[in-house]
């Protein structure tokens, strides 16, 4: 990483603590601040949410590997979850999933070349009277259909 | 997602109510006052577990602390539930007085709010309204002119873990940590958020706070039977005409609300969601309430055209993914039970291991540290027995009768 870029996303850390707080409290709203605007916490992010917040990187590493919409790795653009629980299993996911699969080109736990989505799979969204249902970032998209879910996806930038 | 308000019905949560009533109603009465009223109605928490909310809020109120904290349980991760979701989309104004009588009667300043990240497309909403309520003095310093109340509520977000819907692993998620739950004792009321008295309590059943405050103890006790009294959200899915959030009477058989959402050719109804039982024809005749089927009112309907082995597969995966890991009957058993069911799907089991993992399920119900642990091995127990004649009988070989 450069050194401007760097000292941007320090100031930007700095922002989101003095927003929430320096507590250990403060760690999930910061992380998922971070998560928002980059979709993963890289290391130096760690280290330096740790450093404001006085707690060790490690602790702060074990707990964005707690959590599954926290990201310790890059990933795209932007997150898609399909939901993969049981009313939605039911009432068609998996054709939704294939569809999605050879638009993109990539599978379910892939990113696409261009970086634009990664694919994942969510437990229960609580969609389960409009299944299948999936998330795109934090909007939430239900009643999919192959061909609706692929028309969602073709606009996301 | 369809976000026009449908007009709902119900005699308790969704009967009449206007903003600020139930906080409005708090000039006129005393915290015992609202203890009386809880004990009166009979009202038990809506989450899942079903302890007396007055003795929760009575408890925190005793407790001696210059902090008290009261927390809405909004993680709603049980699979098949949404009914939280539809009141915090369609019926905050219950949510968040229901909060506030909370705060009033414990003795808190400070609410939160523990919204699961799968809902955060809620959380501009939800923060306006809560804006609003501040403009008209239903949220502040001095709230609707009683001198000396102050309270005040905040929304955090979870990140993508259904363990976190448990009170203690919640209140770990909120102070930082990883989301594992704690040793009981201590409880929350006594040692919660930030070690300071807490309670947590369900959206739902703050909901029917809010009317039970205003309309009084015994008017909510007329609905439901003698030991569940009220009325319970259901939220139904899977194969019927009309899924939905429904408000019934506790007592209801699942026959009833078969028809009530036009469920047709139903071979099998999982109540309580993964964590809950699955049930078969026969049993169709029992009653929803805590003298027979206790539940937090996740209902998913299987017709006969369903797979149960592809059902449980998918029910086992969901508890192997969400295990924390922090004890071994969950972490390792869960593994185990998963396996099984793949034995079973591939035809390559003997009955004596499933009957020992049958005898695994029962440890993990007793051995396991939380509610997540105790209660995954009911679905498999559940399902194997109710449904031994298609799994294990009509199949021939692996391929369970298909
Ligand atoms: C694994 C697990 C998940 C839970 N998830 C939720 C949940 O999403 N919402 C909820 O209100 N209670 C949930 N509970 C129950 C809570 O621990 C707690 O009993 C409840 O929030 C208390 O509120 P109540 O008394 O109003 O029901 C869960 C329990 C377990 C063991
Ligand atoms: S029962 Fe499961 S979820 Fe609960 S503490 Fe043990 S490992 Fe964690």
């Amino acid at each position: 990483m450069l050194v401007a870029e760097k000292n941007s996303l320090t100031e930007e850390i700095e922002k989101m603590v003095e927003k929430h707080g320096a507590t250990r409290a403060a760690l999930m709203p910061v992380l998922q601040d971070i998560q928002r605007n980059h979709k993963y916490v890289s290391e130096f992010a760690q280290q330096e949410v740790a450093r404001l917040l006085n707690i060790h990187p490690v602790e702060v590493y074990s707990v964005i590997t707690f959590y599954s919409f926290l990201n310790s790795e890059p990933r795209g653009r932007n997150i898609v979850r399909l939901c993969q629980t049981i009313t939605c299993d039911l009432i068609g996911k998996e054709i939704v999933a294939k569809a999605i699969e050879r638009e993109l080109g990539v599978k379910f736990g892939e990113t696409t070349k261009d970086n634009r989505i990664t694919l994942e799979f969510a437990n229960c969204l609580g969609m389960c009277d409009q299944g299948p249902a999936m998330l795109v970032n934090d909007k939430v998209y239900t009643k999919l259909t192959p061909e609706k879910a692929v028309e969602i996806l073709n606009k996301v930038k | 997602m369809e976000n026009k308000k449908i007009k709902r019905e119900g005699a308790v949560i969704f009967s009449e109510y206007k903003r600020g009533d139930s906080i409005n109603k708090l000039k006129e009465i005393s915290r015992d006052d609202v203890l009386f009223e809880l004990k009166e109605s009979g009202l038990k928490g809506r989450g899942g577990a079903g302890f007396p909310t007055s003795t929760k809020w009575m408890l925190t109120a005793a407790a001696k602390s210059d902090k008290k904290y009261i927390i809405c349980n909004a993680d709603e991760g049980e699979p098949g539930t949404f009914k939280d979701r539809v009141l915090l989309t369609d019926y905050p104004e219950l949510v968040f007085d229901g909060m506030v009588v909370g705060g009033f009667t414990i003795g808190a300043k400070e609410g939160i709010v523990y919204l699961r990240g799968e809902y955060e497309y809620m959380l501009a909403d939800l923060e306006l309204y809560l804006n609003n309520m501040r403009k008209d003095n239903l949220l502040g310093n001095n709230i609707a002119g009683i001198d000396g109340f102050n309270f005040d509520i905040r929304i955090q977000l979870g990140s993508g873990a259904y363990v976190c819907g448990e009170e203690t692993a919640l209140i770990e998620s909120l102070e930082g940590h990883r989301g594992e739950a704690r040793n009981r004792p201590p409880f929350p009321v006594n040692t919660g958020f930030m070690g300071h008295p807490t309670s947590v309590n369900n959206v739902e059943t703050l909901s029917a706070v809010t009317h039970i405050v205003l309309k009084g103890g015994s008017w909510f006790r007329q609905y439901g039977t003698n030991k569940s009294t009220g009325s319970k959200l259901f939220s139904v899915s899977g194969d019927c005409e009309k899924p939905g959030v429904y408000e019934l009477p506790w007592g209801t058989t699942i026959s009833e609300l078969l028809e009530k959402v036009e469920a047709k050719d139903t071979k099998a109804v999982q109540v309580g969601g993964a964590s809950g039982i699955c049930l078969n024809k026969e049993q169709f005749s029992r009653t929803l309430g805590y003298e027979d089927i206790a539940t937090g009112g996740s209902i998913i309907v299987f017709n006969k055209d369903r797979d149960m082995i592809h059902v449980l597969k998918n029910f086992m995966e969901f508890f192997v993914e969400e295990s924390c890991g922090q004890c071994t009957p969950c972490r390792i058993g869960n593994t185990k039970l998963l396996e099984g069911v793949e034995m079973i799907e591939k035809g390559e089991f003997t009955f004596r291991y499933i009957n020992e993992l049958k005898e695994l399920g029962k440890t993990m119900q007793v051995a396991s540290k939380c509610g997540l642990g105790q209660s995954s091995p009911n679905s498999f127990i559940s399902i194997l027995n109710n449904f031994s004649e298609e799994i294990f009988n009509q199949g021939n070989g692996g391929t369970n009768g298909k």
